[in-house]
């Protein structure tokens, strides 16, 4: 897969709330199959198909148990997910400093025009 | 104050990304920073373009146009409608690209708060997931582009999708 597909797995994998609610368990420890339906009001078979979309998006494997095969979960795309997240975010968060700026210097341009205790308020 | 400016990022649907901040002013100005053309292009910048064209007629149905520029870059450009302009609440406007075929997509901007402080929540709603996963993840340092010019659209909207 390439880095875009990647994500595009990760994300669809992370769009569904019982797929997240897995991986919170598994982020507490290794889990089989059996102990991962038990909070989930369904069948074993839902789960697994569950299981198969986040092993495909590479978010958790199998253990070498033979006899228990318990789930688990792999870092690696989520860590990749964040660092994208993390990029939007500081983009983001240059502009939104600008912002302020911007803000900092209109609030004390018009408090000038306004009288005394006024709260802010707008008159 | 005792407040946090972090940014908030989630993907509520698998076609959208929200964000949310909180800014030291009343929702009026914050309002005004998001919709007037003399203030826009003081802070919203694509990476490594300032915006040289601000065009705003702000009313339901109103058309705008933003131009970004830089030394050595290709021009990028965005323009949509407003389909909801309730000052100092919400904002709605659809958002397209030109050179960029990606299709249209829906930017609420919410501004909450009736004190000194403004929590601004932006939401944009893409055409599919695909386009917005391509979108997103083509900002990464890495990614797999094969069309230069495009990616620097792509990087240039990562930036700017939601204002």
């Amino acid at each position: 897969m390439t880095q875009s597909e990647r994500l595009d797995a990760t994300f669809a994998a992370l769009a569904d709330p019982t797929r997240r609610a897995i991986l919170a368990r598994l982020a507490s420890g290794d889990a089989t199959v059996t102990e991962l339906c038990e909070p989930f009001d369904m069948s074993q078979p839902a789960i697994s198909k569950h299981l198969k979309v986040l092993e495909h998006a590479g978010l958790i494997s199998r253990s070498q148990d033979a006899q228990r095969r318990p789930r688990r979960l792999e870092g690696k795309p989520l860590v990749e997910a964040t660092e994208w997240m993390e990029r939007y975010r500081s983009q983001w968060e240059a502009n939104f400093r600008r912002l302020d700026a911007v803000l900092k210097q209109l609030t004390s341009s018009r408090k000038t025009t306004r009288r005394p205790n006024s709260l802010g308020r707008p008159r | 104050m005792s407040h946090s400016t972090d940014i908030i990022i989630t993907t509520p649907s698998d076609r959208e990304v929200a964000m949310t901040r909180v800014f030291e002013a009343p929702r009026r100005l914050v309002f005004e920073a998001f919709t007037s053309p003399d203030l826009l292009p003081q802070w919203l910048e694509a990476p490594g373009r300032v915006m040289t064209i601000c065009e705003i007629d702000l009313r339901v149905g109103g058309a705008y146009r933003f131009v970004w520029s830089g030394p050595g870059k290709k021009d990028v450009g965005s323009y949509g409608v407003y389909r909801d302009v309730v000052p100092p609440a919400r904002l709605v406007r659809t958002e397209a690209w030109e050179d960029w075929d990606a299709g249209e997509v829906v930017v609420t901007t919410e501004f909450a708060g009736d004190g000194p402080l403004t929590t601004v929540t932006v939401a944009a709603v893409f055409p599919s997931r695909e386009i917005r996963d391509q979108v997103l993840a083509a900002g990464m340092k890495s990614g797999a582009a094969t069309n230069y010019s495009r990616l620097e659209v792509v990087l240039a909207r990562l930036q700017t999708v939601p204002a």
